[in-house]
């Protein structure tokens, strides 16, 4: 197997499971499940295609303001979400799909059907990183963003999130700012897309509106579900599987979305915790050999 | 007068978008579940009468009639065999399950009858009106009478039956309902035969006003079938079918605006977005 292409399969796995850890803040986390998260995904990676294209930026210094954009793009986004407390909210996100890729097609200013391209890669100190250089960096970025969403995870706002993801009348009488803390889920998650959708753009070197669909939102979707909502280790396992999967089984690339559109269904009726969630049953059954271990040992000690 | 012309148009796209977030709006106003495989169960409605038009008879109103008897026993089955056993778990299960197979039945479209779009061979066998004003095709026509009657149907059913009686009291109180004798079960499975098979008499309709059939064709109309019950105000019949009429008059008279140069199926997502924040019960709803 070439070397080049095992990097490409990484750096596409990577940027997935930057993608996967930050739905896992909105969905995971705050309950409130998003099918739009592609649609952050192609924010992101548009934003930079057009700030290094159209305005000449460098990477490095289009990556703050494309963090900015998608950020803005997300607090927008969770501000219908102060008002319904149902779960209406997938529906704006349903459409959030179809609405950026028609604004992408229709606007000759995001290129139309013909897309941006020419989109260079990230210079480091003058020099353009090559395949091995950007999985490098794609993987700084992903252990960057596990390292800040597992300081996230230990804070009191992800404790809040699960509150009002359980109840949010409950919620609200325990004194929690529902509002403030249902934008920060947005904000956190979107602009870690953000993130996601640049390296991707940076890594292909172009961007066109077909490569965000509907399709590729509930991809995310099932790699959290798979690997198991509310965890960190989970986002990470589940966009793993479901990247390397169909490199390695070529039959399933043919049959991707009944994969995706199975495993959320069974997952979620099976073993709603996924694989590696909390209270699972891989996890479960690794702590009962543990317990077994460590109580043997301690009959073992004299 | 383009203006009555634009009104038919408005009128026909309305009427489907009623027809489809009815069956909707009725499983949200009982279950409280957001049912995003009724939008699969559409393209269902399609499909079906497409093949029946293919191989069995080249009547049309035999394959209406079969694809909404077939619509509606896929309803039931997505009930029955899922949902049922999710109404106790926390709210976010019903929701991916339903994800889950919308997506899947998507995809077993694409693989059972080819990724290419397939034209709908059916002729409505009714004249088409032409008056010095608007011209209504009879395309057109057979949408507009078939809506009105299933509509008239449903109201019926809704308020002069016991079945309609039993969905009142279950959308107001499903355990109350069952404790005061209502057979919650058989109300609910008939609840979503009928919504199903008037998605699929939707599919069937828009497959022939369209002509065309294709895997994604449930993909739009998911979300603007909600966007139809959220302005209608969640699970009332009367309020989605104002909603639906009214998104069709917006999006056929703002797409028409030279001036106006936004994608049409934004439209609804804007609208949507609007009345979240300042009418959050819906345009209909009582508040």
């Amino acid at each position: 197997m070439p070397i080049g292409y095992i990097l490409t399969v990484g750096t596409f796995t990577g940027i997935f499971m930057i993608l996967t850890v930050s739905l896992n803040v909105l969905t995971g986390y705050a309950k409130q499940v998003s099918l739009g998260h592609a649609a952050f995904f192609a924010i992101g990676a548009y934003a930079s295609a057009i700030l290094t294209v159209k305005f000449g930026l460098s990477f490095w210094a289009a990556l703050p303001c494309v963090v900015g954009i998608t950020t803005l793009v997300g607090v927008f986004l969770g501000l219908p979400s102060l008002r319904v407390s149902h779960d209406f909210l997938v529906l704006s996100t349903i459409g959030l799909n179809f609405i950026v890729g028609s604004v992408f097609r229709y606007f000759s200013f995001f290129g139309g059907s013909m897309g941006i391209v020419g989109i260079p890669m990230p210079e480091f100190f003058g020099h353009p990183l090559g395949t091995a250089g950007f999985f490098g960096l794609t993987l700084l970025f992903v252990i960057l963003t596990i390292l800040t969403s597992f300081y996230f995870s230990r804070t009191w706002g992800r404790l809040a999130m699960e509150a009002f993801g359980e109840d949010e009348v409950a919620a609200k009488a325990m004194g929690i700012n529902v509002a403030k803390f249902k934008i920060y889920a947005f904000a956190i998650s979107s602009a870690y897309a953000g993130i996601a959708g640049a390296l991707w753009a940076h890594y292909v070197g172009s961007v066109f509106p077909d490569n965000f669909g509907f399709d590729r939102s509930i991809d995310i979707l099932a790699m959290l579900v798979l690997g198991g909502m509310g965890t960190i280790r989970g986002a990470v396992f589940g966009a793993l599987v479901l990247q390397m999967l169909p490199e390695g089984l070529r039959v399933i690339q043919n049959y991707r979305m009944l994969v995706s559109g199975g495993i959320l269904a069974l997952m979620i009726l099976f073993q709603p915790m996924g694989l590696l969630g909390r209270g699972s049953f891989l996890v479960k059954g690794f702590e009962r050999l543990r317990g077994r271990l460590v109580s043997h040992e301690a009959e073992d000690m004299p | 007068m383009a203006v009555l012309q634009q009104l038919i148009f408005a009128l026909v796209l309305g009427a489907t978008y009623g027809l489809i977030a009815v069956g909707l709006t009725m499983v949200y106003g009982i279950l409280k579940i957001l049912h995003v495989a009724h939008a699969g169960i559409y393209a269902l409605g399609a499909y079906i009468a497409l093949s029946v038009l293919q191989h069995l008879t080249p009547n049309f109103w035999g394959a209406l009639a079969i694809a909404m008897l077939t619509t509606g026993l896929a309803g039931v089955l997505i009930y029955r065999g899922v949902y049922y056993y999710t109404l106790r778990r926390s709210r976010i299960v019903p929701l991916i399950v339903s994800i889950g197979i919308f997506t899947a039945m998507n995809e077993l479209f694409r693989l059972v009858a080819g990724p290419y779009q397939h034209s709908f061979p059916a002729k409505p066998g009714l004249p088409t009106l032409i008056t010095p004003y608007f011209v209504i095709t009879s395309k057109q026509l057979l949408i507009l009478i078939l809506t009105a009657a299933f509509l008239i149907a449903l109201y019926l059913i809704l308020n002069r039956t016991k079945v309609g009686l039993a969905w009142q009291a279950c959308s107001q109180d499903l355990e109350m309902a069952g404790a005061m004798g209502v057979n919650v079960d058989w109300a609910v499975a008939l609840n979503f035969f009928l919504g199903s098979a008037l998605a699929g008499a939707a599919g069937v309709l828009m497959a022939l006003y369209r002509n065309m059939v294709y895997p994604t064709m449930g993909h739009v109309v998911a979300y603007k079938a909600f966007v139809v019950v959220v302005l209608g105000g969640f699970g009332s019949v009367r309020g989605c079918i104002l909603a639906g009429l009214l998104l069709g008059v917006v999006e056929t008279f703002l797409g028409s605006l030279e001036w106006f140069e936004f994608p049409r199926d934004a439209i609804a997502f804007l609208v949507l977005i609007l009345v979240l924040m300042f009418r959050p019960k819906g345009l209909f709803g009582r508040l």
